[in-house]
């Protein structure tokens, strides 16, 4: 739900920065008017409007009922393990996905075709599916769950768990936005960066990681947007224990269950502002690091 | 392609303005949308098929019956959304009670329309054990014991967990003379042995079965019996406790849009159908208990006899049951915070 807007809003700031159609100026491209109108139409039908539903639907609450909703100790208690998880999920998906990217764009090896369509088998697959592999993979008795589970960890039906469901649906955001940077990204600059005496490390430190940190963030960010909501995945590995391992997204559902529309949207207004808040820092961040980088 | 649009606004003109004209329109092909709840998908494609006779014999008409499968919650939502369902047969009748009050497109007093509060056929809540029954578990109480653990759905998400929860309640109420304090707290020592709360009947049936999570898996017992069937009666064992809820998933005409839809004659008699020996023999097949003491002689001899409470007499109904156990900050909610303590 958040993807689109986050993704799209980038995109419209960019229209309307360059737009020369703002101001009196002529236009250097043709058909600017008329692809801003559709732009701008097609978010206001896709993205406003259902978003502003929300608010008229939360506002029927009143302020206490709202309050009392979003404030309730287990909704507490599900926004901080949907946004820890989320968070935990994009940071190993910042690293391991940059070195997915990374593998994927510098070495040529047989099967690279093969593990490069992998990566989009996650975004292709119905997350139920998702759920249910990882969950026997990961309980007590699955193939992985099993290797843990004598020194005492449990993976499936715990925080751990639901980190790594998120983390699974989340890695191709990452992979697929570095993925072009690094490579556009030219080998002379290494090869420059080492003539002048710099070691691997500080190569990758100084001289690849500031180029690609934009896109990096970005596919964070969206890894991250995409966990936060996510339900279908998560529901199975969860194990669903009020206040231990109950998601927000699970939250909702219950209070639609007991036709609660209002407590519902009101979870999902706050959810939205959460995500919001955290997608905007990242959005700062990236323009920090595009600054930095050029 | 021109032409077939006419006849379908003709058609269409034809059943608004003259909805006694049903027996004129006979030989047109009719169209029924049931809104039903998960388990029963196999049950309805069989039932449909032999009404669908039955009504080409009766009237010479074709009647074909779609069909909706989703969580008994979902799809009432989905109805009070604007689905327009022609009948519901869903498994609560809270999430009907919903629809009389929100969608408002059936009647208040529904469930009195037709016979055994509008329940043609019936489940009951059940065990299912690890082969051998290695834990000896036989009856509620023993689900409170340290060495057990039992898995079964959330019932803040799933109709069916619910069921399972009143019939616990119920037992524990019947042994200590009708105390509510006992019961409650029966039910937060037994909510203490649940280590996954799936969100639905479905996911609780799959962690009992195919993790291997748990010593006994509270189910419908028609669930049980299918699930037994499909993954292996060697695997399995079900256990009727001694005593438990009747469990009646109910079915209702969707009044308003049947109006609209001209389709209330077919959907009341596609409802009354249930009823009859023929339906209720196919409910048996798929193991639902048929209601009625005369059904239930022809039919439910293979079912274990178990005395049952209904939510009417121990609870005072659906709509009570519920804001008193699963509404936010019920007694589940209560006790699920004890319990976790």
């Amino acid at each position: 739900m958040t993807t689109p807007s986050i993704a799209s809003s980038s995109r419209v700031e960019s229209v309307r920065g360059r737009s020369p159609a703002r101001g009196s100026g002529r236009s250097v491209l043709p058909g600017v008017r008329l692809t801003l109108g559709f732009t701008v139409a097609y978010l206001v039908v896709l993205v406003l409007v259902p978003l502003s539903t929300l608010f008229v639907r939360t506002a029927r609450l009143g302020w206490a009922g709202f309050w009392d909703a979003v404030t309730a100790p287990r909704a507490l208690a599900a926004y901080e393990l949907s946004v820890g998880a989320s968070i935990v999920a994009a940071l190993v998906n910042g690293v391991f996905g940059l070195l997915v990217a990374w593998v994927l764009t510098r070495y040529r090896f047989a099967g690279r075709a093969i593990a490069d369509a992998l990566v989009d088998l996650a975004f292709a697959l119905p997350t139920a599916v998702a759920g249910v592999a990882l969950t026997t993979l990961y309980s007590q008795n699955g193939l992985i769950g099993a290797l843990f589970a004598p020194h005492g960890i449990r993976i499936a039906f715990t925080p751990l768990g639901i980190a790594v469901a998120l983390t699974f649906i989340g890695l191709p955001f990452v992979v697929r936005s570095v993925q072009p940077v690094l490579e556009t990204l030219p080998r002379e600059i290494e090869e420059a960066a080492a003539t002048l005496g710099a070691d691997r490390w500080q190569t990758f430190r100084r001289v690849i990681l500031p180029a690609l940190a934009p896109a990096l963030v970005a596919g964070m960010s969206l890894s991250f947007a995409r966990a936060i909501g996510e339900y279908g995945s998560v529901v199975f590995i969860s194990g669903n224990m009020p206040g231990r391992t109950e998601i927000a997204p699970l939250l909702i559902m219950s209070k639609l269950e007991q036709y609660d529309y209002g407590g519902a949207t009101a979870i999902a207004v706050a959810m939205l502002l959460t995500s919001a808040l955290i997608l905007v820092s990242a959005g700062l961040i990236q323009r920090r690091a595009a600054r930095h980088a050029a | 392609m021109n032409t077939l649009k006419r006849i379908a606004q003709l058609a269409l003109g034809i059943a608004l303005i003259a909805p006694s004209a049903e027996k004129a329109a006979a030989q047109e092909k009719v169209t029924l949308l049931n809104v039903s709840y998960d388990p029963t998908r196999e049950l309805y494609k069989d039932i449909n098929a032999a009404f669908a006779r039955e009504w080409k014999r009766r009237t010479g008409q074709d009647v074909e019956i779609r069909q909706s499968h989703g969580g008994s919650g979902a799809q009432a939502r989905a109805v009070i959304d604007g689905l327009e369902a022609d009948v519901v047969t869903l498994g609560l009748a809270y999430d009907i009670d919903e629809i009389a009050q929100r969608g408002r497109t059936l009647p208040a007093d529904w469930q009195k329309k037709l016979p055994h509060n509008s329940t043609p056929f019936a489940s009951t809540i059940a065990f299912v054990v690890r082969k051998g029954n290695p834990k000896h578990v036989r009856d509620w109480n023993d689900l409170l014991r340290e060495d057990v653990q039992v898995i079964t759905p959330n019932p803040k998400t799933s109709g069916g967990a619910r069921w399972n929860y009143l019939a616990a309640w119920g037992y524990a109420l019947r042994q200590n003379k009708g105390s509510e304090t006992a019961a409650r707290d029966f039910i937060s020592r037994l909510y203490k042995n649940v280590p996954v709360l799936d969100a639905g009947a479905r996911g609780s049936t799959t962690t009992f079965t195919e993790r291997g999570i748990g010593d006994v898996l509270i189910a419908w017992e028609n669930e049980a019996l299918l699930a037994t069937k499909q993954l292996g009666p060697d695997k399995y064992d079900i256990i009727i406790p001694s005593v438990s809820i009747l469990a009646e998933p109910p079915v209702a005409v969707n009044e308003t849009v049947a109006a609209k839809h001209g389709t209330t004659k077919v959907a009341r008699a596609y409802l009354e159908y249930l009823y009859t020996d023929s339906a209720q023999a196919i409910a048996a097949k798929h193991f639902f208990r048929p209601t009625g003491p005369r059904s239930l002689a022809r039919f439910g001899n293979e079912f274990p006899k178990v005395p049952q409470f209904t939510v009417d007499q121990l609870f005072g109904g659906w709509a009570k049951a519920q804001k008193t156990h699963f509404s936010d900050g019920g007694v589940f909610d209560q006790v699920y915070s004890v319990s976790q303590k």
